[in-house]
């Protein structure tokens, strides 16, 4: 591709104690694309996101956000930028109902600058706006679910909160972390399209994903992780046909079961 | 054992669920239902220099105001942003030594020391207080009550700031009904202020940071800019309780570091119902007044204050406050299961 790179990662490299979790890792994700990210179980994938969006330090490497350097500046900042993430494991605000939820990333910053009257703040409440980035997500507005705790939702709606979160601050690349994870067959079915709209919308996604099949149907690319170490980067096909990724940890049967629905 | 057949069922009143909205203002009743506990919590307040009968007394409301604001910046803190907080005595005693110095050495009336203490103080007290924000855990419980007792140390041993024998010779109030009156509008102003600015978005934010502060760095928020707004709303209502304080004494000592001021808020609190706001105003109003019937016992008092804290956190570990709400909007009966 001859376009420039949204985000750029070079070389980006972690280790905890002697362990190391990432080793030489880069890519570059473009404007407007699904990246997937995949990988066996402790292969470094949440650790990737960690270090990309500031919750960890990385031990060297850079990260470029639109040509300018954000390796190892706070979360907030990055997130103020405009790299969101979902956490995989929810962290929703439980004691606040779920369109409360919303009102703390559109008071951020970032939600106040780039929202307009969307944003709340003096034109707008923010309450509203919440209730309608929630239907945006697949929140029925006039039921009672964007009003309940969220300490109260099933984990499809936590999902598509955290979302929802992301969304609220008008992100520019949002890294979702195994947004389909734990969710229903159905749950899922209504989740891709929702995936697919946001793409349209012009948010690029990096997805980290066990759920091969439906990450396969969105994803522009996938990377696959193995011990810290980029394997390799392809089109689904590519990955899918690659003998060194089937053997080396997909184990055959599961290839065989996604090559055969894919 | 016999099975249990019958549980406790409870349920809104229905004039609770009518007074949700708009609607409430539709009947004297509903507006009363609505209105009823705050006026009567607020004139119950204004009426209590009148009420008391003797000077005693009269010192003793001012006292309960004190810890009062004590009480209400630990619920702050503790229930709203996350922070547990054992620096009454820090924040109490950086005001007072504030405030008597301003009127000491530069010689500022009181209506100028009490303000500007309260301001710098709060500066003072965030300021010694960020490093320890950024963190996790019980590293602010640790700061907090670290401080008072490195200070009054400092203070005694490099003998500064008047050393043991403190600072004496500060201004007292006009009168005792100016100084009974400020103290009772200044706690009820901050009282309603802050229950005013928990439910804000700002407030909203200061919870979240309580439930989830990764989240709200995903946010794009800075959770220590947060965590330092509240500290610093806390801290200026001790630092205000210390300056009044210095000046109903009329004088500031290092026993104005002395841990009560942090420990006495936190059992009100308990008692009075923790995340409320309100209750530990009513705590303050229980146990200070408690305490000083007690003095008639001489040390026995505390075994008596100890049994009735026990007695509260067993039977009733919700707290007043909780409890009195529950009453108050529902219902409660037994139902066959």
């Amino acid at each position: 591709m001859t376009r420039e790179p949204i985000l750029e990662v070079k070389e980006l490299t972690k280790a905890f104690g002697g362990i190391m979790a990432l080793h030489r890792v880069s890519f570059n994700v473009y404007e407007g694309e699904i990246v997937g990210i995949i990988g066996p179980n402790g292969s470094g994938k949440t650790t990737l996101i960690n270090c990309i969006t500031g919750f960890i330090k990385l031990s060297s490497g850079k990260v470029l956000f639109r040509g300018k350097d954000i390796t190892g500046k706070a979360a907030h900042k990055i997130a103020d930028m405009g790299i969101t993430r979902t956490f995989q494991i929810m962290r929703p605000y439980y004691t606040l109902p779920a369109y409360k939820n919303l009102v703390i990333p559109l008071f951020s910053p970032r939600a106040r600058r780039t929202g307009g009257w969307r944003g709340g703040g003096k034109l707008g409440d923010r309450n509203t706006v919440g209730i309608d980035i929630l239907e945006e997500i697949g929140f029925e507005r006039d039921s009672f679910v964007p009003y309940k705790l969220a300490s109260t939702l099933p984990t499809g709606y936590l999902k598509r909160l955290e979302l929802a979160r992301c969304l609220a601050l008008r992100p520019e690349i949002i890294f979702c972390d195994e947004v389909f994870s734990g969710l229903s067959m159905s749950e899922i079915a209504s989740m891709v399209p929702l995936i697919e709209r946001l793409q349209m919308d012009g948010i690029t996604l990096v997805m980290i994903e066990h759920r091969l099949r439906e990450l396969f149907r969105v994803a522009n690319r996938v990377m696959v992780l193995n011990f810290g170490e980029k394997l390799m980067e392809g089109s689904a096909e590519e990955i899918m046909a690659s003998e060194e990724v089937k053997e080396a940890y997909f184990g055959s049967e599961e290839v065989e079961e996604v090559m055969s629905h894919a | 054992m016999m099975a249990q057949t019958r549980r406790k069922e409870r349920l809104d009143r229905g004039i609770r669920v009518r007074t949700d909205g708009l609607y409430a203002l539709m009947s004297w009743r509903e507006l009363s239902y609505l209105t009823l506990p705050r006026v009567v919590l607020i004139f119950g307040v204004l009426a209590l220099p009148f009420v008391m009968p003797s000077m005693y007394w009269q010192r003793v409301i001012s006292i309960v105001c004190i810890y009062s604001f004590l009480a209400i910046s630990f619920d702050l803190l503790a229930h709203f942003v996350g922070l547990v907080s054992l620096g009454g005595a820090f924040f109490v005693g950086v005001g007072s030594y504030l405030a008597a110095i301003l009127n000491t050495s530069l010689g500022l009336p009181v209506a100028l020391t009490i303000p500007i203490s309260t301001v710098l103080g709060a500066t003072i007290c965030t300021a010694l207080l960020l490093p320890c924000l950024p963190l996790r855990g019980v590293y602010f419980a640790i700061v907090t009550l670290m401080y008072p007792l490195a200070l009054a140390r400092v203070i005694e041993a490099l003998n500064i700031l008047g050393g043991t024998d403190g600072i004496m010779g500060v201004a007292s109030f006009p009168s005792r009904w100016v100084e009974q009156y400020f103290m009772i509008g200044a706690l009820l102003l901050f009282l309603f202020a802050i229950r005013r600015l928990v439910n804000l978005d700002l407030g909203l934010v200061l919870r979240a940071v309580k439930d989830n502060d990764q989240a709200v760095r995903a946010s794009g928020m800075n959770v220590t800019f947060y965590k330092a707004i509240a500290v610093f709303i806390a801290s200026a209502m001790g630092c205000l309780a210390g300056a009044s304080l210095v000046h109903i004494y009329m004088w500031a000592g290092i026993s104005q570091f002395a841990l009560d001021f942090s420990i006495l808020p936190i059992a009100a609190t308990v008692i009075g119902g923790a995340g409320t706001l309100t209750g530990p105003l009513l705590g303050c109003f229980i146990l200070v007044p408690i305490s000083e019937l007690l003095r008639a016992f001489g040390t026995l008092r505390i075994v008596f204050y100890s049994l009735i804290l026990v007695g509260f956190i067993v039977f009733r570990s919700e707290g007043i406050m909780v409890y009195a709400q529950r009453k108050y909007h529902q219902f409660e009966r037994w139902v066959k299961v």
